[in-house]
């Protein structure tokens, strides 16, 4: 039902504005003081030289994209965990077969060095 | 939703504007009593961190220190947060919100035992933990934003190494709780926590701990590693990352940051008592008590936690998080799902 939702939207307006009273509290009661060697970037005491945002190691791209086959697995899990007592044994089998894919696939992925961060 | 046993008390319910009236002043409660409990949730790893490492822990601010926490938050309120040069500012100031609000948002379908079979909880969504698994997992953002926004190398790095631990237990979290919804059938928390079962004279409510134990492990670590708590708070590492993603931050930003992360603590506590603990449950004892037990003494656990073991190393982590849970969640959703339908 739609309507069960309704709580929900005045919850998190109320969290939004909750969270915006601190921020903006923060604004206007805290001092401001401002000078230069303050506003660099903290680097262990030795003054930067080239920009922060480098180029990272492709590892985290990789686990961004491993994430997302086994976390949209475990979404089919979900309505399926549900409604097992009624699917009974031909939805163990259908996710049996659905898991033994994904389990392939995480198997090559391990072979590989995927999982490696060494 | 309020919903009491006694029907209708003071005529709200017949009134449509004094219902909604009620509603949001109980929103507004719960919000506050989880703000203030998370500065207890503090103050007692501070003192339970003490007695760990033999020392008294904060015991100078009120009785028995027990006011250090709110001396703590006004003097954050004064404090100046600034943002250094090349900092994203927009991003730098809404990351923190994020954090907050996303653990606060959780709290919408967590219901609360009061007293008997008086229960509260704020939406009844059948949807139930889906709804506090997806907002939970916005605080990705909060930390991946922090740390990219600061405009710094040990906040981007602090960054990007949050954004991949979290990730990769988010995972193992959402696989572990699998063959709960199995046993149970429904993804709403207040059906996990009344699940009944027929044994022989027993009839009643169960902890689901007894009927899927290694759910529970996988969730417990999962859940450490998703509030960055020791031994998996790589994305602080103090000692090789200064503070992480959190090395540019300042004031009271800083620590809506640790209101966050306590929230979490609080938060996963809470969902653990709810989900494998039975919730508010126990003989004799009435619902608000036994669940603030509960709750108190799996805070109690993740402070232990902290307080024993040593950091990971980021290899170790993600070993552990890829080879070691997410395999055994999905042998224990293959088993759990076969056990039930034989037993059914």
């Amino acid at each position: 039902m739609l309507s069960d939702y309704a709580p929900l939207a005045i919850y998190a307006v109320i969290v939004l504005a909750v969270v915006g009273l601190m921020l903006t509290l923060s604004f206007v009661l805290a001092p401001v003081k401002r000078y230069r060697s303050k506003l660099l970037p903290y680097e262990s005491g030795i003054v930067p030289t080239d920009p922060a945002r480098k180029r990272m190691s492709v590892r985290f791209y990789l686990t961004a994209m491993l994430f997302i086959i086994f976390d949209v697995e475990a979404v089919f899990f979900y309505p399926w965990a549900v409604i097992l007592h009624q699917l009974r044994w031909y939805g163990v089998i259908e996710m049996f077969v659905f898991m033994l894919i994904l389990l392939v696939a995480l198997a090559h992925i391990w072979r590989k060095g995927g999982l490696e961060w060494e | 939703m309020i919903r009491l046993d006694t029907p209708d008390p003071f005529g709200i319910y017949s009134n449509p504007v004094g219902h909604w009236f009620v509603v949001v002043i109980a929103m507004l409660l719960l919000a506050f009593v989880l703000i203030t409990a998370t500065a207890y949730v503090v103050f007692f790893e501070r003192i339970a961190l003490g007695w760990m490492q033999r020392r008294p822990g904060p015991n100078r601010v009120g009785p028995g220190g027990f006011l250090q926490l709110a001396a703590d938050g006004v003097k954050g309120l004064f404090k100046e947060g600034f943002a250094p040069v090349g900092v994203d500012r927009v991003l730098f100031v809404v990351a923190p919100g994020i954090a907050v609000a996303s653990v606060l948002l959780g709290w919408a379908v967590i219901p609360v035992g009061i007293w008997g079979s008086i229960t509260y909880w704020i939406s009844d969504l059948n949807i139930g933990i889906l709804l506090v698994l997806a907002v939970s997992s916005m605080n990705v953002y909060a930390i991946m934003l922090g740390g990219w926004a600061s405009n710094n190398k040990y906040s981007l790095l602090g960054g990007m190494r949050a954004a991949a631990q979290l990730i990769s237990y988010e995972m193992a979290m959402g696989l572990s709780l699998v063959p709960v919804f199995l046993i149970v059938g429904s993804l709403r928390l207040q059906d996990i926590v009344g699940f009944t079962v027929h044994w022989g004279p027993y009839s009643g409510p169960i902890p689901l701990l007894l009927l899927a134990p290694v759910s529970f492990l996988i969730y417990l670590v999962a859940a450490v590693a998703e509030t960055n708590r020791a031994p998996f708070d790589l994305p602080e590492a103090e000692q090789e990352l200064i503070g992480g993603f959190l090395t540019e931050y300042s004031g009271f930003r800083f620590f809506m940051f640790y209101l966050a992360e306590y929230l979490g603590v609080l938060t996963q506590s809470t969902l653990i008592a709810l989900l494998f603990f039975g919730g508010w449950y126990l003989p004799l004892i009435p619902g608000a008590i036994a669940l603030f037990i509960k709750v108190v003494l799996l805070v109690f656990i993740f402070i232990w936690l902290r307080g024993t073991l040593p950091r990971l190393r980021y290899d170790m982590l993600m070993r552990l998080g890829w080879k070691a849970l997410l395999p055994l969640g999905i042998a224990n959703v293959l088993v759990t799902s076969i056990l039930v339908v034989l037993l059914s």
